[in-house]
């Protein structure tokens, strides 16, 4: 699979290339790119993360680059490794400033090296456009950086949504309301995790088993067990990639019977389908798109034309949607200077695949999807903040 | 009843993980901190055979093992054989040693890194449930619970009743005496290396089944291999074992009585009192 | 002896003024680069102090790395910054006292591993902590620039240095010599070898404390697996090892070109940066068996034996 997308690219560069020709003197914006290839979170990134510039960069030039002011502008990629290690992401976005000179830098990857990257974004004067990162602290951050966009959400929504869609199947007479919320123990899931608890408890349900586990823990199943001997009515993780896969495949060994199963991260990866096949069936995580919305179905096609593989339901769409975002902010500025085009950014509307985007006073997006659930072959929206095309959730009926 | 059952079949993957590193550290004596590369290549495999020809994990191990011992038997002869040769002293072999592999590690994520990309590569395999006692467990784990029985009884009877297996031992408790009574020390280093490599990438195929692995995931492994090691004591596929199934049973008893999240602390508390009242660790010998 | 202790004294003094003028060129790129030697020079070195004559290889750096980064994550909320990295260089000096003491009865590869093994309780241990007590995420958000914390790094490594050198010229630096060479010896002739060991491993414990608590402001956001990340144990291993510790100037010859190879091939080769870097680890094993330090003395050898013959 990776060698065709190897081959596409190739081809892709060729025939753009070929395009392009010597006849045409091209004016070329140099835009940074930096994210994990190697280390922890190099898998999320292969999902999210690279395909996306490398599906933009393709279609910018194939339409002949971007348009500034009359003049076509080429892009030009400059991609580094930061080996998921905040201090390499700095040196990267140092050196992408200072000694590539690019014209624009994109977010890096995850909430912890954004935010680490951030005051050199914010020294250089670059719209950081973040796509992956998510914190309950977007106004003291936005204050420190003015710079800073957040496209993905607010934790304290995204796990009050998902409490509220239990209430609503509990009001229905659905599920009851004992719910067994685990978390593993990293950054992510102990900040989800200690928001949800006061939330579930103030909505009246009670958390028949609660604990976390450690990143990389090996087996499960005791978590698993330890769930179901509580009896719930609804299991909820606050997971990262392999623990999603994890605690999903104890769950179907054991044959958890709960109206919802909900794990976090990577639930909306198109590998979380392949893998259980029929039993994803009604699961539910973070994230979600509208399914029958026609630029994301779109999106998703080109998608898997350009690099071979699907996008994910939660965080790729938003990705392609902050390169989108940057795009029409340069062309509507009709300038490359930085401060002009974060001022666009800041002052208008966007319409990208997820929809139509517009930043708050913190420069925060505040519409965006907060849990979505596996139908049919799609992982559907079921909850956002203000998103259209929303589906109503179904329980979760058995694994088979 | 569960609790240990369960343990057991953690256990068993553990012994998987770290059988390999303790026949190259223990005997050929290379810390080799690529071992968890191994694990992710041998896991690949399996993954890339059952995705796109739907051949079960089960048989491509038999591909993998001699693919493996090839592998590490040219490693040990192009990179490692001239650091023994070199070095002085065991301290120096040992700097060396783990120098030259973690260096060998890097290289390996980034050929993987080209070869299959970034991605993780999860697949499902046995995952059913089987009744044992009047508990389910996931047949996978049990499959390479039985699986890993039967490596290390194989590897246990080898080396205690088999001649090379016997110069082998010789070997681990003193080289220098070996090459007086005539043993071929540098040939049967090599094998053993080698063998090593193959144990690791089988284990690593048959852990793929339950286990979601990426190019950048072998470190986990090796940093579990090593601590397994060393708490059994080096060079004695007793400790491994032992050492293993213990950290195993810990780990459920951990998870499922006391809290899942200090399983992993539990499991180093462990290890560290080990050590401190046996230096040697449980089957070591004191001095090595 | 002492004039030739008063021209290092003086050298040192130089190059360290001379290095406190990189942030003035107003080059980012080259700040970047300079955190980078400062952190790893400290790091190396005052590892090196310990493991150089003790030829004990201590994997721990991450751990006290961590906790100096919690110290400032969790500080920053209740004490003003300057207080915290003192603060975690007595926390980082407390638990290599522990460790220290645990490990007496450890040699060899049985050390290196219970150092590990160690550096990751304690990690599983405060994360738990973590998640216990409910704190939604660690932010040090600050205005303290990269040329301030430059600044903190070479300071500590000033430090570190000054202690590495009144060590080789205490009685403390001589007894480790003893137990370098030999531990029987040492004990025979009438060394206190455990409060050698332990002394020596405190003072890196708390360096590596200390250079956590500067870095948290940097990353803004700790994250238990970027803060106690078991890759930074081995990257000081390596690069004192590529140096040699055999000097007290040994590792900074090894963090220096590291960091430039590191930089240039991640700035090269980024789709590569993994498979070369690993390339490069084995080039060096295989060429320069004796380290940088090696390299050097070679040299120096060599021109000094020339000069005897010319």
């Amino acid at each position: 699979m990776k060698r065709r997308t190897l081959l596409n690219t190739t081809v892709a560069l060729t025939l753009s290339a070929a395009l392009a020709g010597p006849a045409l003197a091209q004016e070329t914006l140099k835009i940074g790119a930096v994210g994990p290839k190697t280390g922890p979170l190099a898998g999320g990134a292969a999902v999210t993360h690279w395909p996306n510039i490398e599906l933009w960069s393709t279609e910018v030039n194939e339409r002949g680059g971007i348009d500034v002011d009359g003049t076509k502008y080429m892009v030009e990629i400059i991609e580094y490794d930061d080996q998921t290690n905040p201090s390499e992401t700095i040196s990267a976005v140092t050196r992408l400033a200072t000694q590539d000179e690019a014209d624009f830098i994109l977010a890096p990857y995850s909430t912890g090296l954004n935010l680490a990257a951030a005051p050199i974004f914010d020294r250089f004067g670059y719209p950081q456009v973040t796509s992956t990162a998510s914190t309950d602290r977007v106004g003291e951050l936005s204050d420190q950086f003015p710079n800073l966009f957040f496209l993905l959400g607010q934790n304290s929504e995204i796990v009050g949504d998902a409490v509220e869609i239990l209430t609503e199947l509990r009001e229905a007479g659905d599920i009851g309301n004992r719910v067994a919320m685990v978390n593993v123990a990293d950054a992510f899931g102990i900040e989800l995790a200690a928001s949800a608890k006061p939330i579930f408890e103030e909505a009246g349900f009670e958390l028949v088993y609660e604990t976390s586990y450690p990143l990389g823990t090996p087996d499960l199943s005791p978590v698993m067990k330890s769930a179901k001997d509580s009896e719930p009515d609804a299991f909820v993780a606050w997971s990262y990639p392999p623990d999603t896969f994890g605690l999903t495949e104890q769950a179907v060994i054991e044959e958890l019977d709960v109206g919802v199963f909900y794990t976090a991260v990577a639930t909306a990866f198109p590998a979380y389908k392949q893998r259980f096949g029929a039993a994803a069936e009604g699961v539910m995580g973070i994230g979600g798109v509208n399914a029958e919305s026609e630029s994301f179905q779109d999106y998703a096609a080109r998608h898997m034309e350009v690099t071979g593989q699907a996008p994910d339901y939660w965080a790729s769409g938003m990705m392609y949607a902050s390169l989108q975002i940057l795009e029409q902010a340069i062309t509507g500025a009709g300038t490359i200077d930085r401060d002009t085009v974060t001022q666009y950014i800041k002052d208008n509307s966007f319409d990208t695949v997820m929809g139509t985007i517009e930043f708050d006073e913190n420069n925060n997006n505040p519409a965006y999807w907060t849990v979505g659930q596996w139908q049919g072959d799609a992982f559907r929206g079921v909850a956002s903040t203000g998103r259209e095309g929303a589906v109503d959730p179904i329980l979760k009926d058995g694994w088979e | 009843m569960d609790i240990l059952i369960t343990g057991l079949f953690l256990g068993g993957t553990y012994a998987l993980i770290a059988m390999g590193l303790n026949l190259q550290y223990g005997i050929a004596r290379i810390m080799n901190l690529a071992n968890g590369e191994m694990i992710v290549v041998g896991g690949f495999s399996a993954f890339w055979l059952y995705s796109s020809a739907q051949v079960s994990p089960l048989l491509t191990v038999f591909l993998v093992a001699p693919v493996a011992f090839l592998l590490n038997w040219l490693i040990y002869w192009i990179m490692l054989r001239p650091l023994v040769k070199r070095a002085k002293s065991r301290g120096q072999l040992e700097v060396d040693a783990i120098l030259a592999t973690f260096g060998l590690a890097f290289v390996s994520v980034g050929i993987m890194l080209a070869v299959f990309g970034g991605d993780y590569f999860s697949y499902s395999y046995l995952a059913r449930p089987i009744r044992l006692l009047g508990d389910t467990y996931a047949l996978n784990r049990a499959t390479a619970f039985l699986a890993a029985v039967l490596i290390c009884a194989a590897i246990y009877l080898w080396l205690n009743y088999s001649r090379p297996g016997m110069s082998i031992r010789a070997i681990a408790v003193s080289p220098e005496s070996a090459r007086l009574v005539g043993i071929d020390v540098p040939k049967l280093a090599a094998l053993t290396f080698a063998l090593g490599g193959a144990v690791t990438a089988t284990g690593g195929a048959l852990i793929s089944m339950f286990f979601t692995l990426d190019a950048s995931t072998g470190v986990i492994f090796t940093l579990k291999a090593l601590v397994i090691v060393i708490m059994g004591g080096v060079g004695d596929v007793r400790g491994t074992i032992v050492a293993a199934l213990l950290l195993g049973v810990l780990e459920t008893f951990v998870a499922a009585v006391i809290d899942p999240g200090l399983t992993l602390a539990a499991a180093y508390l462990l290890f560290i009192v080990i050590l401190l009242f046996r230096p040697q660790g449980l089957f070591g010998r004191r001095g090595t | 002896m002492i004039r030739a202790d008063g021209r290092t004294l003086a050298l040192v003094a130089l190059v360290l003024a001379v290095a406190a003028c990189l942030p003035l060129t107003g080059s980012a790129y080259w700040l970047s680069l300079g955190i980078s030697i400062a952190m790893y020079t400290v790091l190396t070195t005052s590892w090196a102090l310990f493991s150089g004559p003790t030829h004990y290889i201590s994997l721990a750096t991450a751990a006290f790395f961590g906790v100096g980064s919690y110290t400032t994550g969790i500080g920053i909320e209740y004490l003003p910054y300057w207080a915290l990295p003192p603060i975690a260089g007595v926390l980082g000096a407390v638990m290599a006292a522990l460790v220290g003491l645990a490990t007496l009865r450890l040699s060899g590869v049985y050390f290196v591993i219970f150092t590990l093994g160690l550096a990751e309780l304690v990690r599983q241990v405060i994360i738990w902590f973590q998640n216990i007590s409910g704190q939604k995420g660690i932010y040090v958000l600050t205005k303290i620039t990269e040329a301030q914390i430059f600044w903190q790094l070479l300071g500590l490594a000033a430090l570190v240095y000054a202690a590495g050198w009144a060590i080789g010229r205490s009685r403390l630096g001589f007894a480790l010599r003893i137990i370098g060479d030999d531990e029987e010896v040492a004990r025979h002739s009438g060394i206190n070898t455990a409060r050698a060991k332990v002394a020596l491993f405190m003072v890196s414990g708390a360096a590596a404390a200390v250079v956590g608590a500067v870095l948290a402001p940097r990353f803004v956001y700790i994250e238990p697996s970027t803060a106690f990340t078991p890759m930074l144990s081995f990257q000081v291993v390596i690069m004192a090892l590529l140096g040699g510790t055999g000097r007290l100037w040994g590792p900074l010859v090894g963090v220096i070109p590291f960091t430039f190879l590191w930089e240039a091939i991640s700035a090269s080769f980024p789709n590569q940066t993994t498979l070369l870097l690993g390339v490069s680890f084995l080039v060096i094993v295989y060429l320069l068996p004796r380290g940088f330090v090696g390299l050097i003395e070679g040299t120096r050898r060599r021109m000094r034996a020339r000069e005897a013959f010319a």
